[in-house]
């Protein structure tokens, strides 16, 4: 892939991630006596970036959205052959610009409950390091940013969470460290085996490493091994996903929001930047193994979150089972697969975060997260349900809005590539429709006793934080085409890399008959119940 | 009389004194020191003069590295016993500038605990003069003379807080074990001898570069012992055992000294002794440096994460750092060497102001040292909570520090060295690590919300001091600079080790 420089302002993207991080500095800075001007300092900074971000998304050329745009190099450490090196292009762009649009509504949603100056300077140092690991293609950058991340959530975790927090905080660093323990010497072992095979200088060059493909099949194979237990873990995939629903559960509200709608994404997103486009052949290899591992996620979590009697541990369950969609999207390493997979990322980070945000509304007024003390929230609360209803109906897949568009895109190309998997995710599709219907009807519906009666309805500042998320939630369920566009692109440019460089190999795509065309499909979402949506249509009465 | 008048000028062998200073400065100015204090009564003179002296003298000392590392020739003196090459001079500056760091939390922390403050100077001034010679040693002989003059120093100063049993522990214990292991080191010194027919350390090279020593029994034998020797200065397991309670019992601002200045010494000479000297038999040596650094970087992490007192979690991390330092030695290669060097220079920072920071807490008797002594410090001093969080999350190798570039080296160099185990068993251990530190900062930060009622009132609020108070600031800010800009100190480091 070549790159792109940006003509009229080309550190776009480096202010982009330096700004929260100067956010932080300026918090830092502050005196305590202000404690009113911290959160507006915060809402600055995270707001100035989201600003460049939709700036960029603007500017992006979706014609050629395979190339890095923006790109961006600096020296660093040169004498290693590390360098700041960042880029954007179709499978970033919109992994940077729902990051950067959230944390503005996370700080604007979400009040510290207390000490407001480290809450939102660790915000702003979060919001920085997971900027910086979506836009970093220098491998050693990446890994900085990827490990930077940990400090900032361990602290909002165990700071700010409730319940077992402290216990939480350093379950979650650790069990990340230890994945990305091993990345770190891959990485170096990768760069080092590049250069004595390529017989040039020692570089940390995502793009020079990954378009040579110099290493021995097997010693690739085992470096892939070593990324993939990193992101795995960060997925997080079955069976190291245990972190996750302690770390949810005891996160204050913004940390889950942030946590699920961003975090995770950097495990999936890694896997298709440095995993695909890495080592194609291991990619290919490992496919079926990674396969299994998310079909049993959609499936475990699926059932986990059913039975779960904590409303935020049952969503971070669901967290499991749609990230499980995600990764076999991506080795399904076809072009619906990969696009799916793509989208569902950001629609996961939409939807989950929204989901997040609401159930620590119903926390604020309740006190309780209990599902069974929880019970007719819709007679005080109706526009908190209703947006309540929308977003699970996101989350569980349903035509018409977002989540629907990339499930079907994964499913179809899992069918392609493994038919009979894909049929046992499909049964996942219907088991989240289960546990959030059943969830929804157990909050929601019945006769509201006590202190359930008296909860007041969304404000106004919550209504319109809700607004961005419903709007993203309708758009790209009705029209993901734009989306659609600035992603295939990408897409195919790494499928065909895969293709490429694995001998024998061919995307698999459908036999018997043309599967859907993109252009139809998106033409044709929003009555998308009459050509292909039977599962989740079935299960909407349910 | 008049015969010897005749001979007049006496001539001298030449020695490029100048070249010397290094040593010469800490040397004289503890003579010096030592001298005014035994001849000027006390009240003429406050118990500051001694700290302020020593940081004089250690800085005066880090100029005149930079002075001679900008004549970009070796310097040899006494014939060449004493080579002041760019290595020697690399760690007389982590040396000193462990010193110039620990100095100015002294004059507070001696008022406080009552230990005696010229003694404390003047013997931190001797250990760093032997420490800076064992770096620039090129015969086993003044090797010896060096760690000798550094160990004698550095178990009197173990010992030094005399109304503390555990410091006498502490310096008994570290005397004991290190005269044992001194022995060791004769011991070798005298096999290498035996199989080489010489002490010089680049004789002892170009010996084996040149002849292929058949019976190889004495050399092996040799270089075992000197092996166990350097092994028990660097506290690497299973030689580390004297490390724990001496780090605990010693005054805490000797133990930045033992984990930065001593530390840095011993890997110096581990260095010179095997990659330079004994580098044609690396493939002997290595498998044995390889098993070292497992067992140090295992014992180090575990026993660090199940420990419940500050300071000796820490003394255990040092540990785990020595066998992060070995990683980069067993790569015995110059990669390796500038990894060495750079770890050496962060970690000396870290622990100078890691220790100081247990220093200011530590109470009257320096023993106030459990995890509960953090806990409230993040609400009651958030500044030096903020600087104790930096510098561990700096030990736990979190990126924008210097312990991750320092980590970062290591495991390269053990990467190019094909160890890649080694590589992995080392970075398994840093979260072993880390949970170790997590530890720490969870009772800074993390109280349970069932004790807050009565530790809100008596919120930790230590008195820092100027002093102190900078020292954390300098060594925040050095190790945030190293890890955001590492290309400074990295080219510094190559350039040292001949890249």
């Amino acid at each position: 892939m070549s790159a792109l420089a940006s003509t009229s302002f080309p550190a776009a993207l480096t202010v982009l991630v330096l700004v929260p991080a100067a956010g932080a500095l300026v918090l830092l800075a502050m005196p305590r006596t202000r404690p009113d001007l911290f959160k507006p300092v915060a809402l600055v900074a995270s707001t100035v970036s989201a600003a460049l971000a939709v700036w960029v998304l603007a500017e992006f050329d979706a014609g050629s959205a395979a190339v890095f745009q923006f790109w961006q190099q600096y020296e660093w450490i040169s004498g290693w052959g590390v360098s700041w090196q960042v880029g954007v292009d179709g499978l970033s762009l919109f992994l940077v610009v729902m990051t950067a649009l959230i944390f503005p509504l996370a700080i604007v949603g979400v009040d510290a409950e207390h000490s407001p100056k480290p809450y939102y300077a660790w915000m702003l140092v979060l919001e920085a390091g997971c900027l910086g690991t979506f836009l970093a293609l220098d491998l050693v950058m990446f890994f900085v940013f990827f490990e930077i991340v940990l400090v900032p959530m361990y602290f909002l975790i165990g700071g700010w969470g409730h319940g077992r927090r402290a216990y939480a905080a350093i379950k979650f660093f650790l069990f990340t460290m230890f994945g990305s323990a091993l990345m770190l010497v891959a990485i170096v072992a990768l760069a080092f085996l590049h250069s004595s095979a390529s017989g040039g200088a020692v570089t940390f060059d995502l793009t020079a490493i990954a378009e040579s493909q110099v290493l021995a099949t097997n010693t690739a194979r085992w470096l892939f091994l070593a990324f993939a237990l990193a992101f795995a873990v960060k997925v997080p995939l079955f069976p190291v996903h245990t972190w996750l629903p302690d770390a949810h559960t005891n996160a204050p509200t913004a940390g889950s929001v942030i946590l699920a709608a961003v975090m995770l994404k950097l495990g999936t997103y890694g896997l298709v930047r440095f995993g695909l486009y890495l080592f194609p052949e291991a990619s290919v290899y490992f496919a079926p193994l990674m396969i299994t591992l998310g079909v049993i996620g959609i499936i475990y979590g699926a059932i986990a979150a059913a039975m779960q009697r904590d409303l935020k541990r049952l969503v971070a369950y669901s967290s499991v089972a749609h990230l499980g969609f995600i990764v076999i999207g991506t080795f399904a390493l076809n072009t619906e697969g990969l696009t799916g997979g793509v989208l569902q990322m950001v629609n996961h980070g939409v939807s989950t975060g929204a989901l997040f945000l609401l159930v620590g509304m119903i926390y604020e007024r309740r006190h309780s997260r209990e599902i069974s003390e929880l019970g007719g929230l819709q007679k005080p609360a109706p526009l908190l349900a209703a947006v309540f209803m929308v977003v699970m109906l996101s989350s569980v897949g349903l035509p018409g809005l977002n989540g629907f568009v990339g499930e079907l895109l994964v499913l179809l190309g899992a069918f392609n590539a493994h038919r009979w998997w894909a049929v046992v995710a499909a049964a996942g599709v219907i088991l989240a429709a289960v546990y959030l219907l059943w969830a929804y009807q157990r909050v929601f519906h019945g006769p509201a006793s006590g202190a359930n009666a008296e909860i007041p309805d969304l404000r106004w500042r919550e209504g319109l934080v809700m607004v961005p998320f419903i709007a993203a939630i309708v758009f790209m369920g009705v029209y993901p085409k734009p989306v659609i566009e600035r992603v295939e692109p990408a897409v195919d440019a790494i499928i065909a890399h895969v293709e490429d460089n694995v001998p024998g190999f061919s995307e698999p795509v459908a036999d018997v008959h043309p599967s859907v065309s993109l252009e139809d499909l998106a033409r044709s979402t929003d009555k998308a119940d009459h050509n292909g949506g039977g599962a989740e249509h079935g299960e909407e009465g349910g | 009389m008049g015969t010897v008048l005749a001979q007049l000028p006496v001539r001298t062998p030449s020695v490029d004194w100048t070249g010397l200073l290094p040593v010469l400065l800490p040397a004289a100015g503890a003579l010096v020191l030592l001298m005014v204090r035994s001849l000027v009564p006390s009240r003429l003179m406050p118990e500051m003069v001694d700290a302020v002296w020593t940081f004089a003298v250690a800085v005066a000392g880090l100029v005149s590295v930079v002075v001679l590392w900008q004549r970009d020739a070796d310097i040899e003196a006494f014939g060449g016993q004493l080579v002041m090459d760019r290595i020697a001079l690399f760690v007389a500056a982590v040396v000193l500038g462990s010193v110039a760091l620990a100095a100015p939390t002294l004059p507070r922390y001696c008022r406080r605990v009552e230990v005696a403050s010229a003694e404390l100077c003047v013997l931190a001034l001797l250990a760093a003069a032997g420490a800076v010679v064992m770096a620039g040693a090129a015969d086993l002989i003044v090797l010896f003379l060096g760690l000798e003059t550094m160990s004698i120093a550095a178990y009197v100063m173990a010992a030094l807080n005399l109304r503390r049993l555990e410091s006498l522990e502490a310096g008994l214990k570290y005397f004991v074990l290190g005269a044992f292991s001194t022995a060791f080191l004769l011991f070798g010194i005298a096999l290498v001898y035996g199989a080489t027919g010489t002490t010089n350390l680049d004789g002892i090279a170009g010996y084996l570069d040149t002849y292929i020593v058949l019976r190889d029994g004495m050399l092996l034998a040799g270089l075992a012992m000197l092996l166990v020797g350097l092994g028990f200065k660097v506290a690497a397991a299973p030689f580390h055992a004297w490390a724990p309670d001496t780090y605990v019992g010693a005054p805490t601002p000797v133990t930045a000294l033992m984990a930065s200045a001593v530390k840095a010494a011993g890997f110096a000479a581990l260095i010179r002794v095997f990659v330079e000297a004994l580098g044609t038999r690396a493939d002997d040596w290595r498998p044995a440096v390889f098993a070292l650094a497992c067992a140090t970087l295992a014992v180090g992490s575990v026993l660090a994460a199940v420990q419940s007192d500050a300071k000796r979690i820490l003394a255990y991390s040092s540990i785990s750092h020595a066998g992060f330092i070995l990683v980069g030695v067993q790569a015995a290669s110059d990669e390796g060497v500038a990894a060495v060097l750079f770890y050496l220079a962060a970690y000396a920072v870290i622990a100078v102001g890691s220790f100081t920071v247990v220093a200011v807490l530590s109470g009257q008797r320096d023993d106030r040292t459990g995890l509960d002594t953090l806990a409230g410090l993040g609400a009651g001093r958030p500044a030096l909570a903020l600087g104790l969080t930096i510098l561990l999350l700096a030990q736990a190798g979190v990126p924008f520090t210097s312990g991750f570039v320092a980590k970062f080296s290591v495991i390269a160099a053990a990467v190019e060295a094909r160890s890649y185990w080694l590589a992995v068993v080392a970075m398994v251990s840093a979260v072993v690590a880390a949970f170790a530190y997590l530890r720490m900062v969870v009772a800074m930060y993390f109280r349970d919300p069932g004790d807050e009622a009565d530790t809100a009132e008596q919120a930790s609020k230590p008195a820092i001091g100027i002093g102190a108070g900078a020292v954390i600031v300098v060594a925040v800010l050095l190790t945030v600079a190293m890890g955001v800009v590492p290309g400074v100190l990295e080219s510094l480091s190559s350039t040292a080790a001949g890249l």
